[in-house]
Parts: C-alpha cells; sequence; structure tokens
C-alpha cells in the first residue's frame, strides 16, 4: 500500500510524464474538451426545454419522466451500443456524455422556474412585460441559481464520467486508467483515478464560489 | 352617478366572467366609474372584486360584455401595451427580488424604451414622492420591511404617470399601524395627483377611509350598491350591505363628518373641572378642584378638521363631558358639551338617512 502511495507520488510529480502526446497535461486537455463540449450540447437541448415547460407549465410530466430515464441509462451500455451502431468515432462517447447531463440540466431548470414566486410573475405581466421580457427579464434571472446547479452537477457527471472515451481508444485522463489496467500498472490507474477526481472537486469548488459571488445579493431561500 | 362631472373613465358594460371550472366570478356587471377619484371595491373573499379588478388592465379577459378604459375596449388593444398604461399594486408588493430597489421602479418606463439613465432619475425622483430615501433606492426588495417594500410597489405603479391606478388589497399584509400610515400617505398623494383609483379591500373600514365611492360585491360575482361612503352607511341598498357594513356602521359616518359645525364656547368658570392652559393657552390637562391634591386627567384637544366620531370619543373620556376645541396651532379655542356633539351627530345621521330629493 505505502509502496503504491509513493509511485504515485513519483508517477504524479516526474517531468516527463506531464508533457509529450501522451503527458498529463495532453490528456487533461483533451478531457476538459470532451466534458465541456458534451455539457454545453447538453445545456443546448436541456436549457431551451426545461425553460420552455417552467414557463409554460406544460409538458413537465413527459419531460420529466424522460430525464429519470436518462439518469437510469447506464452509460457504458449506451458507447457499446452507439459504437456497433455508428463504427469507431467520437459520437459514441458524445451521445453518451450527452444522455447523462441533460437530466440534471432540465430537471434543475425546471425546479429553478418553478420555485420563481407566482405573486412576482403575475406582477411582472402587470406592468407590461411581454411573454418573452417575463421570461428573460424575470423567470430566468431569478431561476438562474438553480441553473446554473444544474450544469454544475452536470459538468462534474461528465468529468467523472469521460474516461469512458478511453474505453473505446480515445484518449483524455481514461487513458491512464485503461492502459494502466491493460499494462496491470497499478500506480497509472491510480494515478488516473486520482487526477479525474481532482478535476471533478477543483471544478465543483470553483464554480460554486462562482455562484456564491454572482447570487450575493439574493435573499436567503425561503424554508 | 355624477351626471356632468368629465369623463367616463372605466366603464363596465355586462362584463361577465365565468372560469372553466363553471364558477362566475363576475356577473354581468355594468358600472361607470368617473375620471379621478378612489372606488373602492370591498366584499367577502370569492365576490369577483379582485376578478374585476383585473379586467381592467387584461389579466382576466371577459366571457361576455366589454370593458372600456378612457373609452376604448380593453379587448382591442395589445394587452402588454394596455398594463403599460395602467398602474398596478398588488398585495405583498411582488417586487423583482432580483433587482434593485431603483430598477424595480423604473420598470415601466424602461419597457417604454425610455432608456435607462431617464427611466433611473424618475425612480428617484418616485423614491422621495413614496417617502423612501435614495438611499433605499440601491437596495434589494428583501432587504426593506413590509411597508417599506409597498411604497416601493406604488411608486413602480405611478412610473409612466398613468391616468388610472389599480391596487389589489395593497396594504392587507402590513399591520395596522403601517396600514394606517400608508393609507393616509395614499390620500395625500391622491390629493396631489388625482389619479382614477380602483382600490379592493376586504375591510370596510379601509374601504369607508379611502373611498369617495364604494362598490359593494356579493358571493357570485353580484354588484349589490355603489354609493358615497356617507350614503352607503346611511342607507344601505339590503340587509346584505347592511351586514357587511357592521353594527356600528352610524359610528362609522360620524368618522365621515368634522366637528367644525359643533357649537363651542368658554370653559365654564367655577365648575368642578377646571381645565389647565399653559404660557401660549394650549390645554394641558383637566384638574379636579374638589380634590385636595388637585389630581389631573390627560386632556385630548381636537381641531375643526377632526372627526365627529372622535368628539364623541372624547366627550366619554372626559371627566366633565366637555371636549377641548384648539385652532391648528393647539391653542384654546373653547369647549363644546356632549350634549352638542351628541345632537350634531343626530343631525348627520337623519340627514344622510333621508332620502334625497
Amino acid at each position: 500500500m505505502f509502496e503504491l502511495l509513493k509511485g504515485l507520488g513519483s508517477w504524479l510529480v516526474s517531468g516527463e510524464q506531464w508533457t509529450g502526446s501522451d503527458g498529463i497535461g495532453h490528456r487533461l486537455a483533451e478531457h476538459l474538451q470532451y466534458s465541456l463540449l458534451a455539457t454545453l450540447v447538453a445545456a443546448a437541448i436541456a436549457l431551451p426545454i426545461g425553460l420552455l415547460i417552467g414557463h409554460t407549465g406544460r409538458g413537465a410530466f413527459v419531460a420529466i419522466n424522460l430525464s429519470s430515464f436518462g439518469r437510469a441509462l447506464p452509460t457504458v451500455g449506451l458507447v457499446v451500443l452507439v459504437f456497433l451502431a455508428s463504427g469507431l468515432s467520437m459520437w459514441p462517447v458524445y451521445i453518451a456524455l450527452v444522455a447523462l447531463a441533460v437530466p440534471s440540466i432540465v430537471t434543475n431548470t425546471y425546479a429553478g422556474m418553478t420555485a420563481v414566486d407566482p405573486e412576482v410573475r403575475d406582477a411582472a405581466r402587470g406592468q407590461g412585460m411581454r411573454w418573452y421580457q417575463v421570461l428573460f427579464q424575470v423567470e430566468l434571472p431569478l431561476a438562474l441559481p438553480l441553473i446554473m446547479t444544474g450544469l454544475r452537477l452536470a459538468l462534474i457527471q461528465v468529468v467523472a464520467t469521460a474516461t469512458i472515451a478511453a474505453y473505446v481508444s480515445f484518449g483524455g485522463l481514461g487513458r491512464y486508467v485503461f492502459d494502466g489496467l491493460a499494462q496491470r500498472d497499478l500506480v497509472q490507474v491510480l494515478g488516473g483515478a486520482v487526477l479525474v477526481a481532482l478535476v471533478a472537486v477543483v471544478l465543483d469548488l470553483v464554480l460554486s464560489a462562482l455562484q456564491r459571488v454572482l447570487f450575493r445579493h439574493r435573499p436567503a431561500p425561503q424554508s | 352617478m355624477q351626471p356632468g362631472k368629465g369623463l367616463l373613465m372605466i366603464q363596465f358594460d355586462k362584463a361577465h366572467k365565468r372560469f372553466p371550472n363553471g364558477t362566475t366570478a363576475v356577473h354581468d356587471l355594468t358600472l361607470d366609474l368617473p375620471e379621478g377619484g378612489v372606488t373602492v371595491l370591498v366584499g367577502s373573499s370569492g365576490c369577483g372584486k379582485t376578478t374585476t379588478l383585473r379586467m381592467i388592465n387584461r389579466m382576466v379577459e371577459p366571457t361576455s360584455g366589454t370593458i372600456r378604459v378612457g373609452g376604448k375596449d380593453v379587448l382591442e388593444q395589445d394587452a402588454a401595451e394596455l398594463r403599460r398604461s395602467i398602474g398596478y399594486v398588488i398585495q405583498q408588493a411582488g417586487l423583482f427580488p432580483h433587482r434593485t430597489v431603483l430598477d424595480n421602479i423604473a420598470t415601466v418606463p424602461l419597457l417604454l424604451g425610455h432608456g435607462r439613465r431617464k427611466a433611473r432619475a424618475r425612480a428617484a425622483e418616485l423614491l422621495e414622492t413614496v417617502g423612501l430615501t435614495t438611499e433605499a433606492g440601491k437596495r434589494y426588495p428583501h432587504q426593506l420591511s413590509g411597508g417599506q417594500q409597498q411604497r416601493v410597489g406604488v411608486a413602480r405603479a405611478l412610473a409612466a404617470d398613468p391616468p388610472v391606478l389599480l391596487m389589489d388589497e395593497p396594504f392587507g399584509a402590513v399591520d395596522p399601524v403601517v396600514r394606517a400610515q400608508l393609507q393616509d400617505e395614499l390620500l395625500r398623494l391622491q390629493r396631489e395627483l388625482n389619479k382614477t383609483i380602483v382600490f379592493v379591500t376586504h375591510d370596510i373600514d379601509e374601504a369607508v377611509r379611502l373611498g369617495d365611492r364604494i362598490a359593494v360585491f356579493r358571493t357570485g360575482g353580484h354588484l349589490v350598491q355603489c354609493a358615497t361612503p356617507a350614503e352607503l352607511l346611511a342607507r344601505p341598498a339590503d340587509a346584505f350591505v347592511e351586514d357587511f357594513l357592521g353594527a356600528e356602521r352610524g359610528l362609522k359616518l360620524l368618522s365621515l363628518t368634522t366637528l367644525a359645525e359643533v357649537a363651542q364656547g368658554p370653559a365654564p368658570e367655577g365648575a368642578r373641572w377646571q381645565l389647565t392652559l399653559d404660557a401660549a393657552r394650549k390645554p394641558l390637562a383637566w384638574r379636579d378642584s374638589e380634590s385636595k391634591d388637585a389630581a389631573e386627567i390627560p386632556v385630548r384637544p381636537l381641531r375643526d378638521t377632526d372627526s365627529l366620531l372622535s368628539a364623541l370619543n372624547e366627550s366619554i373620556a372626559a371627566p366633565s363631558g366637555l371636549v377641548a376645541r384648539v385652532d391648528a396651532d393647539g391653542v384654546l379655542t373653547g369647549v363644546s358639551s356632549r350634549e352638542d356633539i351628541h345632537d350634531r351627530a343626530g343631525q348627520v345621521h337623519s340627514a344622510a338617512s333621508a332620502v334625497a330629493a
């Protein structure tokens, strides 16, 4: 055990491990690229859905149930399925990651929209705002804290799951895990896992801090 | 009603509202509201008073009939533009929690495209109008008290200087002391601005205090009576209105009359209770001349603008049955007897009850 940790320490700090096409720097960049792109695509799909069902109050039942279904999908199974259907490409990875991210963004956006005080929405209409002004000037800003929580959760989940890119022969920090397993190199497996966890935790902390700064003027949520 | 007194600002013509669940909120309402003055819609909950109010700015659309504002059918106008031209204050204020007080007030001018600088300048002006400090403008709504929030709600409604102001139980959620302050402020504002105000409340005292006209609604959306407060209190149309006005409606009527007309004379010499005055002839207290230690009872002097109801109250509280009268500066002008006040109260009541010719 001690040997393993010592190995991990020297693996993480050794200069050559950080450079080159198989270096940590490059793998980390790949990993972040997959994660951010998948989360962005998921947001582009999920935000309009969440905002629309939240604003109209219609279709919530279908959307929320589809989201729960999406959450229950086994990600690796999905990757393999799309891989078998489409052949060797990044498609299986992105489809699986997007499917993973969409539910938390939809449900949190919808939750944020339903949490908007109906009196405030009524007042907005009563002052003469059109539906899109009510949506973008009142509902969206008020739902934003919960929407950001949804995006944060989605990104963390995606970062943790993006290791599967390596499973279908692509890069990212998952490379170390799968290569390490193949080469029976436990230090490398552990190094990859620790790096993924670290990236997820750091992102979570940074985004939570950002949320706190952005929404410092908001009243504490009513209990 | 009041013919020849200017334009009719709001007209309901057989306005009817039935909700999809089958309940009738407003039943064939025909009612004309002249320009200027406060019309209060009262009734117990579920009587359709709020629905009536919300039909004016199209927050609720009538099932049949027409509503005109300034002569134009509301259904033929763009709903958003109509609402921008009508001030709207709701219970709990309904302020935008993510915007500063100043930006809340600037809402309608911004929607009308007046530009941020101009809208904010107007909002700053209104802060003062409703009795808030410039400093309050930089805060967020949740940092203000309930009464202050309600003031902001009124300021927001006034921002684009609309001729009509709709107020839906605006003071329903604040404590009685603040409520009375806000009512006074509204009356003061109304004297300055003379808007056409439609005010919804379930509190008959608030209605009598604020209304130039009171419209009483009954469950099922029926308008029972629309009259001036004095007429309503003196001659309720039926048992329902009588019941709604309560057992003290005779006293409420006295709250509408001042004691200016009640006779007054010099304070009596040699009586048991003597009025003590300060150097400026302002009443201090009633002193008992028969008591050895000259016991004193506090006096509450009244001005001509005070109501007959407060005079009646003071005449009961004063040991001699005399009410001390003072001028605007608080200097004694004379005293009125319990009998004179009582007689005047009786005259007011019978005059109001007599059917107008």
